[in-house]
């Protein structure tokens, strides 16, 4: 359990204290750097008010906002078919689902905030252009299938991703995986069940959950992030304990998981490539177009400026209604004070 | 190894005293730049079911206590996770310095006689 | 392996412990302990229904296809908002609203079916404009955040009345859908009285918002409480109220609301309406264009 983690105080040194006047300030951070080393070393949690190297934090909150930006913007492709969903009960499981992911997000944003940077400021980022989220969400929802390929592969994927961040190694961020993973146990499973519905359906549908598959399989795959020798930052995130698996790794296991579910589904994967390797052990892919990947990334996929407009369009039209909360608030705050007086 | 185990057995080495250490590297304030509509930040505290103690859940932003409530619900309750909630302006915790934990927290170190286990030749004893 | 972890269902063969990241404190106390609760759903009234220990008379059954209509457009208006809210947290707010309404509108059209061998969704998908039976308000557009509250306190604080007292419906299924969804529709009640207050007492800007999207919504006001031969025959039976009986309520709880907010009831003369009788307003076409597109490309098809 991680408590026996956490607890583990008898056998830690004793954590950096209140700095004396006139110390140098390179023997602080020499002592910061072991104590947050030891923590490391413990597999342990650093919170946020703990010494940690700037490196640490800045590599955290890209990531962290990052995530909390692909939830935000992944609320629009199924956004889309909320109205258009083809039965009351779909239509309610996939609100909820959408509606989830905004709690995500929320979620993902406390836990950076932890780190010293406003939510405001990372949405300010966000619709300024100047943040990055998941690429995937820069692909267009186009049938009601794909909102089964974006539960089973594309929430799939995500879920591989987040499991093991419940261990990341800052608490925070930890602590919103795990209420994250959570609630992501049924995104997985409806999308799925959409599939199999629309697989067992009439010829048209199972065209239809087909096609979606096709389209979302690779972009799922590249979710993972770029391949491990090209993926700089992955090593110093796996020593910080903030990355537990290598994005190859993770990505063969997600492979191997879709092997086998999609023959339950009676569809195929759109990839003649995918075999598991007895040797390495792993599950091998055909190859992926990361050229594209770096396109959609640098705001070239067909739905980036659109995604980004509209939650700029929604951030901007909410300004009064912020402000007129925060200035009633402020009027009931004043009001409580002259009735004090 | 148990802290509170044997008292034959010394629990722990005290952690050493450290008289200067550092501070930790202090966050940025965040920037409070668009004055008018940023909301402030609560912390969410959920009671998941009567007898048992509120605990912290999350963090989250209203306007006030009352809409801060209420979001809390929608957002930390929609599961049934909860049967009462306390939202608490963020800035009005204070919490121990983390840095000073070592001072801090080690009075109750190797203070085992404040424990039942400490208490062996009674072990096996029925009713005590 | 590091000895914390532990085998998690459902997610493949990553193992991560979730449960012990997230203990802080005892186990028991966890914030994060889900459950999906115990309530009528409408599964269980289409049970009910399909194994014929539910049947609604005809009147019944028109009667609930109201209720339902009107809960199933405002649920498609509501669900709008996902994505687009002013703020995040409302995003979730209002997310939660919509689906109390979805869910009260899936369980009046499931009962309503019984009477004719109709599924919720047949009656969802496969009526046509005139077939429906909502009232006007429920139609109108979003409009900015101030319209859509300004419906929303209308709405819940009519709906309060309504489920209120059809909690001692003689009809059984209505009075259980009633005794669920009241508490519900209490909740949207405080919620939309929350914003009216905000919007009405916050800046000179939304005050003007707030005021206008009354004036927009309050025309509508007056279809809800109208009487006729079929709320008139249900009253007598005692399955339903006259809407006309609501009234006086209506006007002194948002009457309090609106005087805390220093607002005064919109000085709008009324619309006719005439949704119970099919003729809607030219919402409601775009409306089941959009809802209903997908169903009917697909007649017969499962989802
Ligand atoms: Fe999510
Ligand atoms: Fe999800």
């Amino acid at each position: 359990m991680a408590a026996q983690n956490l607890q583990s105080v008898p056998d830690q040194p004793a954590a950096p204290q209140e700095a004396n006047a006139g110390q140098g300030q390179g023997q602080l951070e020499a002592d910061g750097q072991a104590y947050f080393d030891r923590v490391m070393a413990d597999d342990s949690r650093i919170e946020p008010k703990d010494w940690m190297p700037a490196a640490y934090r800045k590599t955290l909150l890209r990531q962290i906002s990052q995530h909390a930006h692909s939830e935000i913007i992944g609320m629009q492709p199924e956004a889309n078919w909320i109205s258009r969903a083809p039965s009351l009960k779909r239509k309610a499981i996939l609100m909820a689902k959408v509606q989830d992911e905004a709690g995500h997000g929320l979620y993902l944003y406390s836990a950076a905030e932890t780190l010293g940077q406003s939510r405001d400021q990372m949405m300010d980022d966000l619709i300024a252009g100047k943040a990055r989220y998941s690429s995937i969400f820069n692909y267009p929802a186009l049938t009601w299938a794909d909102m089964g390929a974006i539960g089973w592969l594309v929430d799939g994927a995500a879920i591989c991703n987040q499991v093991p961040l419940c261990r990341a190694s800052y608490g925070p961020y930890g602590r919103a995986m795990v209420r994250i993973c959570k609630e992501e146990s049924f995104h997985q499973r409806q999308g799925f069940e959409i599939l199999l519905e629309l697989s067992n359906g009439t010829p048209a549908q199972k065209q239809m959950a087909q096609d979606a598959v096709n389209r979302w399989y690779a972009p799922a795959l590249m979710m993972f992030g770029p391949p491990d020798d090209d993926s700089p930052n992955s090593k110093q995130s796996m020593a910080w304990n903030i990355k537990r698996f290598s994005n190859d790794e993770l990505r063969s296991r997600f492979v191997g998981m879709m092997v086998e579910q999609v023959r339950v589904l009676g569809l195929t994967l759109p990839d003649s490539e995918v075999r598991f390797n007895e040797d390495t052990r792993k599950w091998e892919h055909g190859p992926l177009d990361w050229n594209e990947f770096k396109e959609v990334l640098a705001g070239r996929g067909p739905c980036n400026s659109q995604r980004l407009e509209r939650r700029r369009q929604a951030h901007d039209d909410g300004a009064w209604v912020r402000e007129a909360a925060a200035s009633y608030a402020a009027k009931q705050v004043n009001k409580q004070k002259e009735y004090a007086a | 190894m148990s802290p509170h185990g044997n008292p034959e057995e010394p629990a722990s080495a005290a952690a050493e005293i450290k008289h200067e250490a550092p501070k930790a590297s202090p966050a940025p304030a965040p920037e409070d730049h668009h004055g008018g509509n940023v909301w402030p930040l609560w912390e969410v505290f959920v009671r998941s079911s009567r007898g048992l103690s509120h605990v912290h859940a999350g963090s989250l932003h209203a306007p006030d206590a009352a809409m801060a409530l209420r979001n809390a619900r929608d957002l930390y309750t929609r599961r049934n996770e909860g049967v009462s909630i306390w939202v608490v302006p963020a800035d009005a915790i204070a919490s121990s310095d983390p840095d000073a934990k070592g001072a801090f927290f080690e009075s109750p170190q190797g203070k085992d006689y404040r424990h039942a286990t400490y208490y062996t030749k009674s072990e096996g004893v029925k009713h005590l | 392996m590091n000895p914390e972890t532990q085998e998690t269902t459902g997610h493949g063969d990553i193992s991560v412990g979730v449960a012990g990241a997230g203990a802080s404190g005892d186990g028991s106390a966890s914030a994060t302990r889900i459950t999906p609760g115990n309530a009528l759903r409408p599964e269980d009234i289409a049970l009910e229904v399909r194994t014929g220990l539910a049947r609604p008379t005809e009147d019944v059954a028109e009667y609930a296809l109201r209720l339902g209509d009107d809960a199933l457009i405002l649920a498609q208006r509501l669900g709008h908002w996902i994505s687009r809210a002013p703020e995040l947290e409302e995003d979730v707010a209002l997310g939660n609203i919509a689906l109390d309404q979805l869910g009260h509108a899936r369980s009046f059209l499931s009962y309503a079916g019984g009477a004719w061998d109709k599924s919720e969704d047949d009656l969802a998908y496969f009526r046509r404009e005139h077939e429906f039976r909502s009232a006007h308000l429920f139609e109108q557009p979003n409009g900015d955040f101030a319209v859509t509250i300004a419906r929303q306190f209308v709405v819940s604080y009519y709906q309060f009345e309504l489920y209120r007292r059809l909690t001692e419906s003689t009809d059984a299924t209505i009075a259980a859908i009633a005794a669920k969804a009241v508490k519900e529709v209490d909740y949207h009640r405080d919620h939309s009285a929350q914003w009216v207050l905000r919007l009405a007492g916050g800046t000179d800007e939304s005050r003007r918002r707030m005021i206008n999207g009354f004036k927009l919504i309050w025309p509508y006001v007056g279809e809800l409480f109208v009487d006729d031969a079929l709320t008139t025959r249900l009253a007598e039976a005692g399955a339903a109220v006259e809407p006309s009986s609501l009234k006086a309520d209506f006007d002194r709880l948002t009457g309090e609301v609106l005087k805390e907010a220093g607002l005064e009831v919109p000085d709008v003369p009324a619309a006719p309406g005439g949704g119970r009788r099919g003729q809607h307003s030219e919402h409601l076409g775009y409306i089941l264009a959009e809802m209903q597109v997908l169903a009917r490309e697909h007649p017969g098809a499962s989802w």
